[in-house]
């Protein structure tokens, strides 16, 4: 075996992008790798438990990982995190399309070789 | 290009009610140029249908996409000159409805009387349709809900019959928003019903176009990170298929936005579950394999989407009148604006006691990522409530009664006067909620039709 190589933390949203969809009360929030090389460590860091852990404060009544390696992406379907879905919800976001941006703030342990050229804010 | 295969190009130039109605002319420039195709406009969510509903039953000539003359006046009289079929979901709850209107549209346009077909069946009403429906929803005593309408999701065969009869305009309700895509490709290239292969991949162009500029740069940009540009003349979609159902994908021309693989696969998974089951009332289509692949210039192709065969049941969406709907709010800004706010909320909330279950958001601190019990903590995300701060209070409720749920806009605007020191901007709303259930019926009992639309 080879010894573990040193890692860095860095926010999701550095190793891939999202987009949030909704049907009734549930939200699907794809989770797409910026670079195929990239996937192995998504796969291996965003599993099913962690992103039900993270949104718990929106009491998911289940969490499935749907893997597509061909797309280099993942989709989650949260069921039951919509306060009700869009008809029914006293949120302002009732199709919850702001739940992939707190997806993408989860901090992600990464092996530090794949952290240069990770895309990043180029913000002034 | 085979010649026995011509290409399909089908435009789509809305992807909801209430889209920019711009979109539409770039693409027919495009498709005329391209020698012909399809143009569709999507413009029904799960809400719409039920808010058509009620429109209709206030005024029988109403129900159809409030926006179809700006929708359709701008390419009308281009598309008829070039053989360029519309199709869209438009119709709503009133499919004939709009299809008067359309065509005192081509009067006031003085152009030639379009062949206007109407797609209906979708909409399941009267006392055995209910009986039929409550079967199937044992659950639920739907007997005990003011129902509104109960709408099934229908598919493509009736916009390709009516396509293959010579309509130039096809006008549905409750058709799956692919299905508006896949109806020209079954009338265009004649594919059986069971072609599950080349259904599913046109299937899936429509799933693609059906959001309109959300494929092709809307929806995406991140400043910094996600960069597009020209997002205020976005262009809207346009896939080509070819015979075996393989699709291209890119924009009109001229046209702000991007097509590239990254925004592509975005919407290719948006308001998925299952990749490999992603259900129609026309195929069940299968993305775990499918590849999305950057072309030169603004073009992706999608290959390797997989089909099987269509389920047994069909998606019903039954609308009912919920509760009352109450919100209202009210600014804090400068110092301590966020701790001003939270004592404006307690006084609310002790004023309206039990009657009652408020949502209570702090606009600007935090508002949309908890759930209503207000328990997300962000770590690292503290808020100090006596710092400098510019934060609007929320309080929102609902109640099966009209009067009480409207204690929530007298309470806020209250606060005026009887809150803490410098709350401005009140504004207040109240509206009837409407509630929705969804389930599933066989197939055979509903049963979608075409005609020609008839002035009556």
């Amino acid at each position: 075996m080879m010894s573990a190589s040193p890692v860095v933390r860095v926010p999701l949203y550095r190793l891939a992008h999202s987009r949030s969809g909704d049907k009734g009360n549930t939200s699907n929030l794809s989770l797409i790798a910026w670079r195929e090389d990239l996937y192995p460590s998504l796969r291996d860091a965003v599993t099913a438990e962690r992103v039900a852990d993270w949104f718990a404060a929106r009491r998911p009544h289940a969490v499935t990982r749907y893997e597509i390696p061909s797309l280099h992406a993942m989709n989650f379907v949260l069921e039951g995190v919509l306060d009700g879905g869009v008809n029914d919800a006293l949120n302002l976001d009732a199709h919850g399309k702001s739940l992939s941006f707190w997806l993408l703030a989860m901090p992600i342990d990464v092996p530090a070789r794949l952290v240069a050229g990770l895309p990043d804010f180029n913000a002034p | 290009m085979v010649q026995s295969a011509p290409l399909l190009h089908i435009g789509c130039a809305s992807g909801f009610s209430g889209d920019r109605s711009d979109g539409a002319a770039p693409i027919v420039a495009e498709l005329i140029r391209r020698g012909g195709g399809v143009l569709i406009f999507e413009t029904l969510a799960e809400r719409t249908l039920a808010l058509a509903q009620l429109a209709m039953n206030d005024d029988p000539q109403r129900g159809y996409e409030p926006l179809l003359v700006d929708l359709l006046e701008p390419v009308l009289a281009d598309c008829l000159a070039h053989g360029i079929p519309i199709v869209s979901n438009f119709g709503a709850a009133n499919p004939s409805g709009a299809a008067r209107r359309i065509s005192q549209l081509a009067q006031t346009l003085r152009v030639r009387t379009p062949r206007i077909a109407v797609v209906s069946g979708d909409a399941l009403r009267g006392d055995d349709a209910m009986q039929a429906l409550q079967r199937c929803t044992p659950d639920i005593d739907l007997s005990a809900l003011d129902v509104v309408s109960a709408t099934a999701y229908i598919g493509a065969a009736e916009i390709a019959e009516a396509l293959r009869a010579g309509a130039d305009i096809v006008v549905c309700g409750r058709v799956a928003d692919p299905s508006l895509t896949l109806g020209p490709a079954l009338a265009h290239f004649d594919w059986a019903l069971d072609d599950w292969p080349r259904l599913a991949r046109a299937t899936m162009a429509g799933h693609m176009l059906e959001c309109g500029t959300q494929v092709t740069g809307g929806y995406y940009a991140i400043p910094g990170l996600k960069d597009v540009s020209g997002l205020d003349h976005t262009g809207f979609p346009i896939v080509t298929l070819d015979a075996d159902g393989h699709i291209e994908l890119t924009k009109a021309p001229g046209t702000g936005g991007r097509v590239d693989r990254a925004i592509a696969v975005e919407q290719l998974l948006y308001e998925v579950h299952d990749p490999g089951a992603y259900l129609t009332p026309d195929v069940v289509a299968d993305i775990s394999h499918a590849q999305v692949v950057q072309m030169e210039g603004d073009r992706i192709a999608v290959r390797n989407v997989h089909g099987h065969a269509r389920p047994a049941t069909l998606k019903v969406n039954i609308c009912y009148r919920g509760g009352w709907f109450a919100e209202a709010e009210i600014s804090y800004a400068g110092i301590a604006a966020h701790a001003r706010a939270q004592l404006a909320a307690d006084i609310v909330r002790s004023r309206l006691g039990d009657a009652l279950t408020l949502r209570v958001d702090f606009i600007g601190v935090q508002s949309i990522l908890s759930d209503d019990e207000g328990a997300f903590q962000p770590d690292g995300h503290a808020h100090d409530p006596y710092a400098f701060g510019d934060v609007r209070l929320r309080v929102a409720a609902t109640h099966p009664e009209r009067q009480v749920a409207e204690r929530v806009l007298r309470e806020v605007t209250a606060l005026y006067c009887c809150g803490p020191a410098g709350g401005g901007g009140v504004r207040t709303s109240i509206r009837q909620r409407l509630n929705m259930v969804s389930t599933l019926v066989p197939r055979e009992q509903v049963t979608p039709s075409w005609r020609f639309w008839e002035e009556s």
